[in-house]
């Protein structure tokens, strides 16, 4: 697999406050990767950074295997969606989409022809002599969309390209990017808080917290197999659970015990020894507890409902047990009154445990 | 139960719609009684100057101010403009008039076009130490005009150019700066930061960027440095009598020089006329423009 971008040991500090540190990521040729995180950890600038737009402090950026550390941002082969749109007000759509051609002095008919193929895929044709104002959220952000096409690039830089366009536009634009990536193949780097745009966009997902990435990896297995204990609660909706306990041994088998309830460890694949006494945190999906439901070689729990929140195709159902709320998702048929007590079974096996001190997947 | 929802809700007795308000009621009394006296107040002297400028000095000695004019003559604006005599020259203000024009016009094109590029490189493109720049060029703005004349004086002096209308032009320059340079500054940072970095992924340069996609965003707050340029150069008194000879005094100081002259009988009418003929012109600006000035102000100030 050829690198398409590689950024190697970057740092960025604006005066004595450090944003990015050492940071090191490799994205290969035709990748669709997202840079999933909250607000203020760090994203959108390493995204700036490699549009160069942000002039870093240190480290090399490298795209399709060129040193592009000192170069303007036009010359770097990158096209770069706003959240804004920044689409330029007094000009039509067409001067919108050529502006940057004519910039480059390219010939006439050349810039014709490429704004006709970039309305063409993105069906703004009927718009181009439109200004700005007159469009829709979402026609906006496709004519900006359009003008990062244009440029014939390598690489497509997203900046929450779909955070201010209404739930359901949100959801359409989301599908026709995924297609647009599948048709194009170029390389795509997508800033975003939202993790349903990660979970369903991203060939790989790179989680950020104060500028560091937590986790770099394929949308399922951030999912099911987090690094640490904030990717695990960062993902997935409504969160992970997570139940603080120590590890102890009983009869030859590992559990997990939170206030004297004990979870067995036996189907846990674990990458390190789990020593008995240490302090660890479990967490499980929502979805990976059974209500009243064996699971093979599972054990029970007995809980007691506290809210149902019937959401349609599932529900969710928030029970005590060993003293803490938990959610449950369950088929949106089965239905269960509060106070009524039940029995769980966790699947162990899609389970994760964290040292409580490090906080990183045992 | 559920036919009741389907017939159609009776209207109840008791408020309904909108609420009605009496044209006399106390409040729109205040209102509209405190615009009135305000509007008075301003229209009055106003008032005056015109009738006065319309009548005869004969009609004048009578001491009616505030009648109409009997018998309306327009030869006191005519000699107002024409044959008012200033010292030496009995040429009327339409000297001091070109000279405003003269001095107005460049001073008002060099300084925009100087603060706007200011402003929008203070705005976008951050230097090392542009803040610091920035912050000096604001102290600028509440030196007291006095402190400074006599070292501009002697400035202009070395520079050979004391007494001339281009060294006229460049103080008036160099006074609007801080606050044109802060009202540009403001506008430009009020818009989206992305635009920019937008028509930088596009290639575009400073220049480009600057032509192409700033000042044509731009107009309202080029409109309100325009009219305040206009009228603070216009109606400037003190530079245009400290640094020019008495050749190229502007409208102001020679209407003060009308006006205030000792000698002979006090022309009234003349006086009027001069002074509504030197007022005209920002007047006009404002009435042409003020829907915009008010737009702009209101665009530069929020976001600032």
């Amino acid at each position: 697999m050829n690198s398409s971008v590689s950024i190697k040991d970057l740092s960025l500090n604006f005066g004595a406050v450090s944003v990015l540190e050492h940071l090191d990521l490799e994205i290969r040729d035709g990748e669709f990767l997202v840079l999933l995180g909250s607000s203020g950890c760090g994203k959108s600038t390493l995204l700036n950074c490699i549009a160069g737009l942000l002039d870093i402090s240190d480290g090399q950026i490298f795209i399709k295997g060129k040193n592009v550390t000192w170069e303007e941002p036009k010359d770097r082969g990158i096209g770069m969606v706003f959240q804004s749109y920044a689409l330029y007000p007094q000009m039509t759509v067409e001067k919108n989409l050529s502006f940057g051609l004519k910039v480059a002095k390219l010939p006439q008919a050349e810039i014709d022809k490429r704004v006709a193929r970039a309305a063409e895929i993105l069906q703004i044709q009927p718009l181009l002599k439109r200004k700005p104002s007159e469009l829709s959220g979402g026609q906006r952000q496709r004519v900006a969309i359009g003008r990062a096409l244009v440029r014939d690039v390598d690489v497509f830089l997203f900046d929450e390209p779909l955070s201010n366009l209404d739930a359901k536009l949100r959801s359409e634009l989301r599908v026709e990017i995924k297609r647009l990536h599948q048709s194009l193949k170029n390389t795509m780097i997508y800033v975003t808080h939202d993790q349903i745009e990660a979970l369903t966009l991203a060939d790989r997902i790179a989680v950020m917290k104060s500028g560091v990435i937590q986790q770099l990896a394929d949308p399922m297995t951030i999912y099911n197999f987090p690094e640490n204990r904030f990717v695990a609660g960062f993902i997935g909706s409504p969160s992970m659970n997570f139940f603080s306990g120590e590890i102890v041994d009983r009869d030859d088998h590992k559990f997990v015990r939170v206030n004297g309830v004990d979870f067995g460890l036996d189907a846990y694949p674990a990458r390190s020894p789990l020593e008995t006494g240490r302090k660890v945190v479990l967490g499980v999906r929502p979805e990976h507890v059974k209500v009243d439901e064996a699971l093979a070689g599972g054990e029970f729990h007995d809980a007691v409902v506290d809210i149902e929140e019937p959401m349609g195709a599932d529900n969710l159902l928030w029970l005590k047990l060993a003293g803490q709320t938990m959610s449950v998702r369950i088929a949106g048929n089965r239905r269960y009154a509060p106070g009524k007590p039940v029995k769980l079974s966790f699947d162990m096996s899609m389970a994760s445990v964290f040292d409580a001190v490090t906080e990183n997947r045992i | 139960m559920s036919d009741i929802a389907i017939n159609k809700p009776v209207a109840m007795a008791g408020p309904r719609g909108k609420r009605p308000r009496p044209l006399f009621s106390p409040r729109n009394i205040m209102i509209y009684g405190t615009l009135f006296v305000a509007a008075a107040y301003y229209l009055l002297p106003l008032y005056v100057m015109v009738v006065t400028s319309l009548k005869g000095m004969p009609e004048i000695r009578l001491g009616n101010i505030f009648s109409p004019p009997m018998e309306i003559t327009f030869e006191p604006w005519v000699k107002a403009w024409a044959t008012a005599c200033t010292g030496l020259n009995c040429d009327g203000l339409s000297r001091g008039f070109w000279n405003s024009v003269r001095i107005t016009i460049p001073s008002v094109v060099v300084s925009i076009a100087i603060a706007s590029v200011n402003g929008y490189a203070l705005a976008n493109w951050r230097f090392k130490g542009s803040e610091l720049f920035f912050s000096i060029l604001v102290v600028g703005a509440f030196i007291p005009y006095q402190v400074m004349i006599y070292p501009i004086v002697i400035v202009l002096r070395e520079m050979g150019i004391y007494g001339t209308l281009t060294g006229l032009i460049i103080v008036h320059t160099i006074f609007g700066m801080p606050i044109l340079t802060l009202l540009f500054r403001n506008y430009f940072a009020s818009l989206p930061e992305e635009l920019f970095k937008a028509a930088r992924i596009d290639g575009a340069g400073f220049w480009a960027i600057y032509f192409q996609i700033m000042l044509p965003m731009a107009l309202p707050i080029f409109v309100v440095a325009m009219i305040l340029q206009v009228t603070g150069i216009w109606n400037d008194f003190l530079f245009g009598v400290v640094f020019t000879r008495p050749e190229y005094y502007p409208m102001t100081v020679q209407l003060n020089n009308i006006v205030n002259s000792v000698q002979g009988v006090k022309e009234y009418n003349v006086n009027m006329a001069a002074t509504i003929l030197t007022g005209a012109v920002p007047l006009i600006v404002y009435f042409v423009s003020g829907r915009l000035f008010v737009r702009g102000i209101a665009a530069g100030a929020v976001k600032g």
